[in-house]
């Protein structure tokens, strides 16, 4: 009973990752190894102002204090990061004016992962900016959004031109000093998006930023700067793949989210780093500091994640709720498979009055997989009326994996109500039989039971996206059930 | 329809099932009395597919195939449905959902397109008329905080969408009110047809008053030991399975 259990887990977990393939295109790469040459180099390539390079010698400084942090719940290799090469870029002319400038094998690459360059062939909802290792490819819709305003372009571009606003805003919510990841991250940081939206406006398009990996022994840190002036509304995307490799590879970002005044901005990722193969070798160290602040009154921040990929995953998108009223929200899916780690969930602080926050993760291990949720909620001395409601589902496959939560909890207001609620479950054969019989193939049941199981998380997706999201969640965990 | 023959069988190695042959015509209503322990719901698990139970001898017959060879779920997309004894919970899945893909796994299966929306929320409103089920069932996950009559309506709901070719209930009426009774009994008349055949497998009779069969087979410490027409039920009510028991451990 137990073998054949662990062959339909074996059989379902055994799916494909589909985006792993390689583009061979000429790449500019730099040599192995980090330094302060190293970091003047990246800079000078970019050509950036003063100002940028001191931020990045100042983090670099700062890094090289630092230890790796070792209290989330992971098994991480030791990283060796003089072996790994900090700025790749495919080569091509220097400043794109149009679509027929950039490579046909970029284009093709991007036209493989779903993500075609051509403005006309877009989901016409969604601008894209699309980021290959270490430079933004092309960014759609600029011009449409440029007529309300609104500033979507690469973080190289936005230092170049408008670099009063990257100044004014940049490590205002990460703080270089912040972590291990996010110091590194400050003083290496390659391109990434920047984004904008003026006062009053309600950015009629999902904008997103698709991220590839595509050269082998490189990191992968970019930025994105995302700004909600006051009265404000933005929905934003982000997508990522690799090809497939032996090597682990590195990829550590930063997401800073400002919300002013009555500003809502909804982040959402559907994470697909290349997960490692079956026996664990290979795939992406995903270490990343995403955290937004909700600076002005009745201000809003809904980050909504589905994470299927990296071998290791170990972040966790924050809300600082400075604004009275303000609102953050947390929706997570979580999934690990084979051996894939994740240590995951977020940092809801309430420092503003009647300010409120929900947190919903749903964590799912397969195989070997281990799944941690670890969240702080924490209420300051002048944050009264203060509200937050968690929710941490677990669900289990299999009898080899595992899920853990550390939740923690800091109420220093006596008016605050703090909620949390758990629980943990497992697909049984019970489950998976009852569909049998009712027609349904072993495959279809799981997707069926996980799908219910993630809805939740999965409807606050924007809706080409859930369907998305509902299909890699599926894809994920083909060949994993008991 | 259905053609078993010396069937035995066991669960962790021990045997349960000791040589059962049985043959059930088209149109026919059989039922399966017997005590607890004797088999009942083995037979009605090897039928449907579990791979928890071990064959160990014997063959199953099924519309001219070889029953057992065949996977759970094709088993039911060829006209088997088991009404479980203890139907399973499946949280965060809705009835609509989980009976649309079975109904649409149906459908592909004998080549016929997927129901649209609303042919398919007409087709449960149908059916859930016929049933007598609370519509409101239809809107919440699979068997969830459902009370165990509403679960057994709910088996009964389920085989009226699906309109199995053989229908097993396993101890449907087990649990049940007497109203309730009522309800999954007229369910089941309302579902026969001269082409389509049932196993009741029930420790009472009382299902009985309801479902009249055409043949009651009694199964004993994994044998059948007496078939006969349904006033042989009338007969276990009375005198109880001593006299079964008695009976056979004579012959013995």
């Amino acid at each position: 009973m137990e073998n054949d259990q662990d062959n339909i887990i074996n059989d379902i977990t055994s799916g494909e990752y589909k985006y792993g393939f390689y583009t061979d295109i000429e790449t500019e790469k730099i040599p192995k190894g980090l330094n302060e040459d190293v970091i003047r180099l990246i800079s000078k390539k970019k050509g950036e102002p003063d100002w940028l390079l001191e931020f990045r010698l100042k983090s670099f400084r700062h890094w090289l204090t630092m230890k790796m942090p070792g209290w989330a719940n992971l098994k991480i290799p030791e990283i060796d990061y003089q072996d790994i090469i900090y700025y790749a870029a495919p080569k091509q002319k220097p400043a794109p004016e149009s679509i027929d400038d950039i490579d046909p094998e970029l284009k093709k690459t991007f036209d493989r992962l779903g993500i075609p360059l051509e403005e006309q062939k877009r989901l016409s909802g969604v601008a894209v900016d699309a980021v290959m290792d270490s430079v933004s490819v092309k960014t759609t819709f600029r011009e449409t959004l440029a007529e309300l305003g609104i500033i979507f372009c690469s973080f190289s571009e936005a230092v170049r031109e408008y670099p009063d606003l990257v100044k004014r805003y940049l490590g205002t919510v990460v703080p270089h000093t912040d972590n291990f990841f996010a110091a590194l991250n400050s003083a290496v940081f390659s391109d990434g998006s920047f984004c904008y939206i003026p006062k009053g406006v309600r950015c009629p398009m999902e904008l997103s930023t698709y991220f590839r990996i595509n050269a082998a022994n490189t990191g992968q840190f970019e930025r994105t700067l995302l700004v909600a002036d006051e009265e404000s509304y933005v929905s934003y995307l982000e997508g990522c793949t690799a090809p497939m490799r032996d090597e682990n590879q590195l990829h550590a970002a930063i997401v800073e989210i400002i919300a002013e005044k009555n500003a809502e901005v909804k982040y959402s990722t559907v994470q697909n780093w290349y997960p490692g193969d079956r026996e664990g070798r290979g795939g992406i160290f995903n270490f990343v500091t995403k955290r937004g602040i909700c600076r002005g009154d009745n201000s809003k921040i809904s980050w909504t994640q589905v994470e299927t990929g990296s071998a290791i995953t170990w972040k966790y998108p924050s809300c600082i709720l400075r604004g009275d009223n303000s609102i953050g929200e947390f929706y997570s899916v979580a999934v690990t498979n084979n051996h894939q780690q994740a240590d995951t969930g977020t940092k809801m602080i309430h420092i503003g009055k009647n300010t409120r926050s929900t947190i919903v993760s749903k964590g799912i291990s397969a195989g070997h997989g281990q799944n941690s949720y670890r969240g702080l909620v924490k209420v300051l001395k002048n944050a009264s009326s203060s509200r937050n409601f968690s929710q941490c589902d677990s669900l289990l496959l299999g009898d080899k994996c595992g899920a853990h939560t550390f939740p923690y909890l800091e109420v220093d207001n006596q008016s605050a109500i703090v909620e949390h609620e758990a629980t943990t479950s497992k697909i049984g054969e019970d489950q998976i039989f009852y569909c049998n019989q009712r027609g349904i193939s072993t495959e279809d049941a799981i997707a069926l039971i996980v799908n219910g199981y993630a809805r939740e998380v999965i409807n606050k997706l924007p809706m080409e996206f859930a369907v998305e999201a509902q299909k890699l969640l599926q894809i994920s965990l083909e060949g994993s059930v008991g | 329809m259905l053609s078993i023959k010396n069937l035995e069988a066991g669960i962790n190695g021990k045997m349960i099932l000791k040589g059962i042959s049985l043959e059930v015509k088209a149109g026919e209503i059989h039922a399966i009395m017997g005590p607890n322990g004797s088999g009942k719901s083995t037979l009605a698990a090897v039928l449907a597919g579990r791979d928890t139970v071990e064959i160990r001898g014997g063959s199953v017959t099924y519309m001219g195939n070889d029953l057992l060879q065949m996977a759970p779920e094709d088993r039911s997309k060829e006209g088997i449905f088991l009404g479980f004894q203890y139907p399973i919970e499946i949280p965060g899945v809705s009835m609509v959902n989980f009976m649309k893909t079975a109904v649409n796994e149906h459908r592909k299966h004998k080549g016929l397109p997927q129901l649209s929306a609303s042919d398919f929320l007409k087709l449960m409103r149908e059916k859930k008329e016929m049933v007598e089920i609370d519509s409101k069932l239809a809107n919440r996950s699979v068997n969830e905080g459902f009370s165990g009559g509403e679960k057994k309506k709910n088996e009964i709901f389920q085989m009226a969408m699906l309109e199995p070719k053989l229908a097993i209930l396993d101890e449907t009426d087990s649990g049940l009110d007497i109203d309730a009774l009522r309800i999954v009994a007229n369910g089941v008349n309302r579902l026969r047809r001269p082409d389509n055949s049932s196993i009741v497998i029930t420790h009472y009779q009382r299902l009985l008053d309801y479902i009249v069969p055409d043949v009651v087979h009694v199964l004993y410490d994994g044998r059948i030991v007496k078939t006969a027409g349904k006033e042989l039920a009338l007969e276990l009510e009375e005198k109880g399975y001593d006299w079964i028991r008695k009976e056979v451990d004579n012959q013995n």
